[in-house]
């Protein structure tokens, strides 16, 4: 993607809650770019911060949360920028999907209300011609038929109101769309028929893409590129076709082996459960449960390396081996982790 | 956790091997609508959700079967009628050769210790008041077979042991609320297993849980399958999960039955159209696989009133003659697909669609008020030349332009069965040579008969 | 922790075992103890006054320095008729000669006899009404329904007036009648939450594991269903005390309440004072009302912040504002 205009740039983001038992540290120092007609995929298990970073670039957090480093549209930093143009940005320029359509859309207004509603909110000049044919164009797109415009949410079903979510989200045609797991409530042939759409949406308008999910399989099919969260951290990120194929990262790889797939002949898992964010293991979090653990990874704090042709990685296995001290490559030893810790 | 008389029954049992430990005849669960006011004071046929219509199979001991569908599929329903928390509403449910179905409640309650069920929601299938000690113990006072508090400690222990959740004292005080998902279907099926059953019914077990943790509880459902001789009916939506653990699968559709076999079978060479692309269409972590570009069209229909003749039809690429086309398919074709931008969404000339929304053999497309019926017979024409692959064409016996539109009539539909089609059994017409034989001299008719063009 | 397997027989029972009860209940209010800042507040306060009047109806012939009817002292002296405050009677004394403040203590024992009463009448019933219907539906639920909905849907004070006037013909004027008479307006009350509580719960998932498991309606009901309505008990249960004593108050402010030589009773006191005050007697009044706001304001304040904190649905997660470290605190891109 060299030479395309870079839409987002995620810089050292952190966003932290507060809690009782200290701070829960959901996104700690990510960085990554997105690029015009790009789809990154970001993946990881629940708990690992990735729809937290995916709010938190549109500043759709809680009260409370602390924000640090920025996040880049287009030259503008979305960190800090007052509640009100933040606002008024959402929808336009970056659209979201979220996960359960049927929560989403409010069961009170009629689907050409909505529609009106987003249109209006931001191009107030359209007129009623106007907002009613970009709605049912948009709808057309998605395969939903004009006769059914007037309808409400609850009358269609639930594959049908994420189509319509979708349309909602490009009717103001952004830049950027973040999509946080928008297939997992769905059944897989309509899932399959959302991702084919979202890969035209791509083709067809060039929108960017970040798409939040556990689902591996789907990152695999539908996205260029790659990103893996693991406790907070962006562990590895990359082209997908090599991130699946040469994964550079242990847990990109232990994960990958645990998938289920219709290839799968054996189970394979990883053994205990992701860490908890108010008290991450010190180091590389991942260490207690990698299989190819090293001294080092305990002690000192994983430095970004490039590897391959086009992959980051944030693991001392790629080293740099300069500043692993010495002895620091010898096997981590650890004690066996404990049944009731297991997930 | 055996007491004396599940493994005296299971005993006796084993010695009838031959008799499958399920059978299912032609079970029906269909849920009454409430319709309104007046058509219940008139007695009037109100509808109903046909969400399980004429299902019927057999599952061996020491068996994992699989029931595979979406939503909508009667999947759960099926689990949940044979288990009885969903009352059936004709068709018999064979335990060891005995019928429970008509069963009363209080009748059914032993059988309830032979056949349990692990539910899919791990967050929500345990009560939130109760620790585990409490929660699993409490089948065993359920049904007196544990009757002192160290007695049912005992068993509980034991079944905590058995599904990994250990040390086990740890465990025993703790609350839903302190567990994680894993744990939580862990405690599940601790409380499933405790009573000592023969049949597990496991609806969706592992859907609400991450990658990692399938696998881990996967292994302990197989683990458990060997150490306690259980047999599994496999509810689910994830077709990789179900190759993986299930001896048979059955893909379900609309509450029937599309496909059964030998899972090997099934994925190697599926015949049903439905399975073919439920297979394309699971996503696989392979990146030399692309997003499958023809996915079927549409989405699962209303349970309430199903299409005519095969549900599937309307979504299927390879369906003909007898598939069972009506006007609601003429309705989706000219509202959805031939549609232009008009703002009205209807191919000029056409007019008000909304009688062909009542199923039926034959429709009437009327044209738009001041246009005449032979501008539909053009517009109609325009679009069957512009999709000439598309199915519906085949299932057309006739058109002709009347006063009042152009009158579509549809070949008889024919309501497809199980049948066997070598190590599989098919609900599909392209497989049955009869429905074959009969398409072809509908088709051969209708060319004498249709308006020339 | 040992992760040795440990034979099933040799689990030994854990020392001291919390009877279940208890466990459970302090389960229910541990989010009391966490609570913080106003919420918190809140319920301290209701609290506060909440017990301020219990030991004022506990201990009230040990507090107060009258008994409700006397009109004279120990000596035999009789009281002076509608006394200003004073150091013997420190509310004053109103046209009966008894001793206003004894009066307002006995008052406050007589309020929590009879609310207490009428909750106990109120949850038996309409809890399990409300248990039966809502977990089995069907026509008995109908019925049900449409009969506490008009109930609701009458004035509530009527139908108090009705049933104390009803029962006062069998039953004297007394503490019972009373309670009785409260309960009847807000029974429905109970049966319609509880009912409600109920519909939304037997579809849980884990109700239906129950019934899987084989479990007996009643017993579902029981340890399934009835353990987590009861989470919403002690709120309404509060907020309907404080109703209640309103209720009583006006009972007895339009002379169908306690009879007067039974127990004291702030709304007839209250109800007494009104000609007092157009000569300038506003002892025999304001105490008596004083009483009466206080207690409800206590109980309402309680149960309003019991609520804040125990429901899970507007509880609010104690807000911690975040420091983020400097970056570079931690070496690494």
């Amino acid at each position: 993607m060299n030479g395309r205009e870079r839409v987002l740039s995620v810089r050292r983001l952190r966003v932290w809650y507060g809690t009782d038992r200290g701070p829960v540290r959901a996104v700690d120092d990510v960085s990554f770019d997105i690029h015009q007609g790009e789809t990154l995929g970001l993946v990881g298990e629940s708990g690992c911060g990735k729809s937290t970073l995916g709010r938190g670039i549109l500043g759709l957090l809680p009260e409370g949360t602390a924000t640090g480093g920025e996040v880049l549209f287009r030259g503008t930093d979305l960190v800090g920028l007052p509640r009100r143009t933040l606002r008024a940005m959402r929808g336009p320029e970056i659209g979201m999907i979220f996960q359960e359509p049927m929560t989403r859309l409010d069961p009170l207004m009629r689907i050409s209300e909505h529609f009106a509603e987003a249109l209006r909110t931001h191009e107030p000049d359209l007129s009623d011609a106007e907002v009613r044919s970009r709605s049912i164009e948009a709808l057309a797109g998605m395969g939903i038929p004009a006769t059914r415009f007037r309808q409400y949410p609850h009358e269609f079903s639930g594959g049908m109101r994420q189509r319509i979510m979708i349309a909602l989200a490009l009717v103001l045609r952004p830049k950027v769309v973040i999509a946080d797991e928008p297939t997992t409530a769905l059944d897989v042939l309509v899932e399959a028929q959302i991702l084919s759409i979202l890969a035209d949406l791509k083709a067809n308008f060039d929108t960017a893409l970040l798409l939040v999910t556990h689902n591996l399989g789907i990152v695999a099919e539908s996205c260029d590129r790659v990103a893996v969260m693991y406790a907070g951290k962006l562990v590895e990120e990359g082209p997908a076709r090599d991130v699946f194929v040469r994964p550079a990262h242990p847990y990109t790889r232990e994960l990958l082996r645990s998938v289920i797939s219709l290839r799968t002949t054996g189970l394979q898992y990883i053994p205990g459960a992701p860490p908890d964010l108010t008290d991450p293991p010190p180091a590389c979090r991942f260490h207690p449960r990698c299989p190819d653990a090293m001294q080092v990874c305990a002690t000192k704090w994983p430095i970004e390396q490039r590897v391959y042709d086009d992959q980051r990685v944030l693991c001392w296995l790629h080293g740099p081996a300069s500043e692993i001290p010495p002895g620091g490559t010898e096997p981590l030893v650890r004690e066996e982790i404990a049944v009731a810790e297991e997930a | 956790m055996s007491s004396p008389d599940t493994t005296l029954e299971r005993g006796a049992a084993a010695s009838r091997d031959d008799t499958p430990l399920l059978e299912v005849r032609d079970l029906k669960t269909h849920f009454p609508l409430r319709g309104t006011f007046l058509q219940r004071v008139l007695g009037r046929e109100t509808g109903s959700v046909k969400a399980v219509d004429g299902v019927s199979f057999e599952l061996r001991r020491g068996e994992v079967l699989g029931l595979v569908g979406e939503s909508g599929s009667g999947k759960t329903t099926l689990g949940r009628t044979i288990l009885r928390l969903a009352d059936p509403t004709s068709g018999s449910i064979l335990v060891d050769g005995g019928d429970v179905a008509g069963l009363s409640e209080h009748d059914f309650r032993p059988y309830r210790r032979r056949i349990q069920m692990v539910f899919q929601d791990p967050h929500a299938s345990l009560n939130p008041a109760m620790d585990l000690l409490t929660a699993i113990g409490h089948p065993l006072k359920i049904h007196g077979l544990a009757t002192t508090q160290d007695a049912v400690r005992e068993a509980v222990a034991s079944a905590l042991e058995r599904v990994g959740l250990t040390p086990v004292e740890l465990f025993l005080r703790k609350y839903p609320s302190d567990l994680s998902g894993g744990q939580k279907q862990r405690a599940v099926i601790a409380r499933a297993i405790i009573l000592g059953p023969d049949l597990l019914i496991a609806d969706e077990p592992v859907s609400m849980l991450d990658m990692s943790v399938r696998a881990k509880i996967l292994e302990l459902m197989l683990e458990l399958k060997d150490e306690l001789d259980l047999t599994y009916l496999y509810i689910t939506h994830d077709l990789a999960t179900a190759k993986f653990l299930c001896d048979r699968v059955a893909i379900m559709y609309l509450g029937r039955i599309v496909e059964v076999g030998p899972t090997a079978e099934i994925f190697a060479n599926p015949r049903h159209p439905y399975t073919v692309a439920l297979l394309r269409a699971v996503p696989d972590p392979d990146p030399e696989r692309h997003v499958p570009r023809d996915v079927p069209r549409g989405e699962v229909p209303d349970a309430v009133s199903p299409p005519l003749g095969c549900s599937f039809h309307p979504r299927c690429p390879r369906a003909f003659e007898v598939c069972g086309w009506e006007s609601r398919d003429l309705k989706e074709l000219l509202e959805t697909r031939a549609a232009g931008l008009d703002t009205d969404a209807r191919p000029s000339g056409i007019g008000d669609l909304s009688r062909l929304g009542e199923p039926s053999r034959s429709a009437i497309i009327p044209p738009e008020r001041g246009h005449d019926p032979s501008e539909v017979v053009e517009t109609l024409s325009r679009i069957r030349s512009a999709t000439p692959e598309e199915p519906l064409w085949t299932g057309v016996r006739r058109m002709r332009a009347l006063a009042e539109g152009v009158g579509v009539e549809f070949h008889e539909p024919i309501d497809p069965t199980l049948l066997p089609e070598g190590p599989v059994a098919v609900a599909c017409h392209l497989y049955d040579a009869r429905a074959l034989e009969t398409a072809r001299r509908a088709a051969a008719e209708s060319d004498e008969i249709s308006e020339p063009r | 922790m040992d992760t040795k397997q440990v034979g099933p027989r040799q689990i030994p029972s854990s020392g001291v075992e919390m009877p279940r009860g208890v466990s459970a209940l302090r389960r229910m209010f541990a989010p009391v103890a966490q609570a913080r800042g106003v919420p918190r507040a809140i319920v301290v306060i209701g609290t506060a006054i909440t017990l301020f009047f219990i030991v004022l109806a506990v201990f009230a012939p040990v507090i107060s320095p009258y008994d409700f009817n006397q009109y004279r002292t120990a000596e035999g002296e009789r009281f002076v008729k509608q006394q200003a405050p004073s150091a013997e009677h420190p509310f004053g004394t109103n046209v009966m000669t008894t001793d206003v403040m004894a009066r307002v203590i006995y008052g406050s024992r007589t309020a929590l006899q009879v609310v207490l009463l009428a909750l106990a009448f109120s949850l038996a019933i309409g809890l399990s009404l409300g248990l039966v219907s809502g977990y089995f539906r069907g026509w008995l639920d109908r019925v049900l329904v449409l009969v506490m909905d008009s109930l609701i849907a009458f004035p509530y004070l009527l139908i108090a007036i009705v049933v104390a006037f009803l029962l006062s013909q069998t039953f004297g004027r007394g503490v019972v009648t009373a309670a009785l008479a409260i309960s009847a307006t807000y029974t429905p009350f109970y049966f319609r939450v509880v009912r409600n509580h109920v519909i939304s719960i037997r579809e849980e998932a884990y109700v239906e594991a129950a019934r899987a498991l084989g479990a007996r309606p009643r017993t579902v009901i029981g340890r399934y269903v009835l353990q987590n309505v009861i989470q919403n008990v002690p709120v309404i249960a509060t907020l309907n005390a404080a109703d209640a004593i309103l209720t009583l108050a006006a009972l007895g402010f339009l002379g169908y309440g306690i009879q007067p030589t039974e127990a004291a009773e702030w709304g007839y006191d209250i109800q007494r004072a009104i000609a007092d005050a157009g000569s300038g007697i506003w002892w025999t009044g304001l105490y008596p009302g004083l009483a009466i706001v206080l207690l409800v304001t206590g109980l309402s304040l309680l149960g309003e912040g019991l609520n804040d904190v125990l429901n899970p649905v507007i509880r609010r997660r104690p807000i911690r504002r975040v420091e983020l470290p400097p970056l570079d605190g931690e070496p690494q891109t």
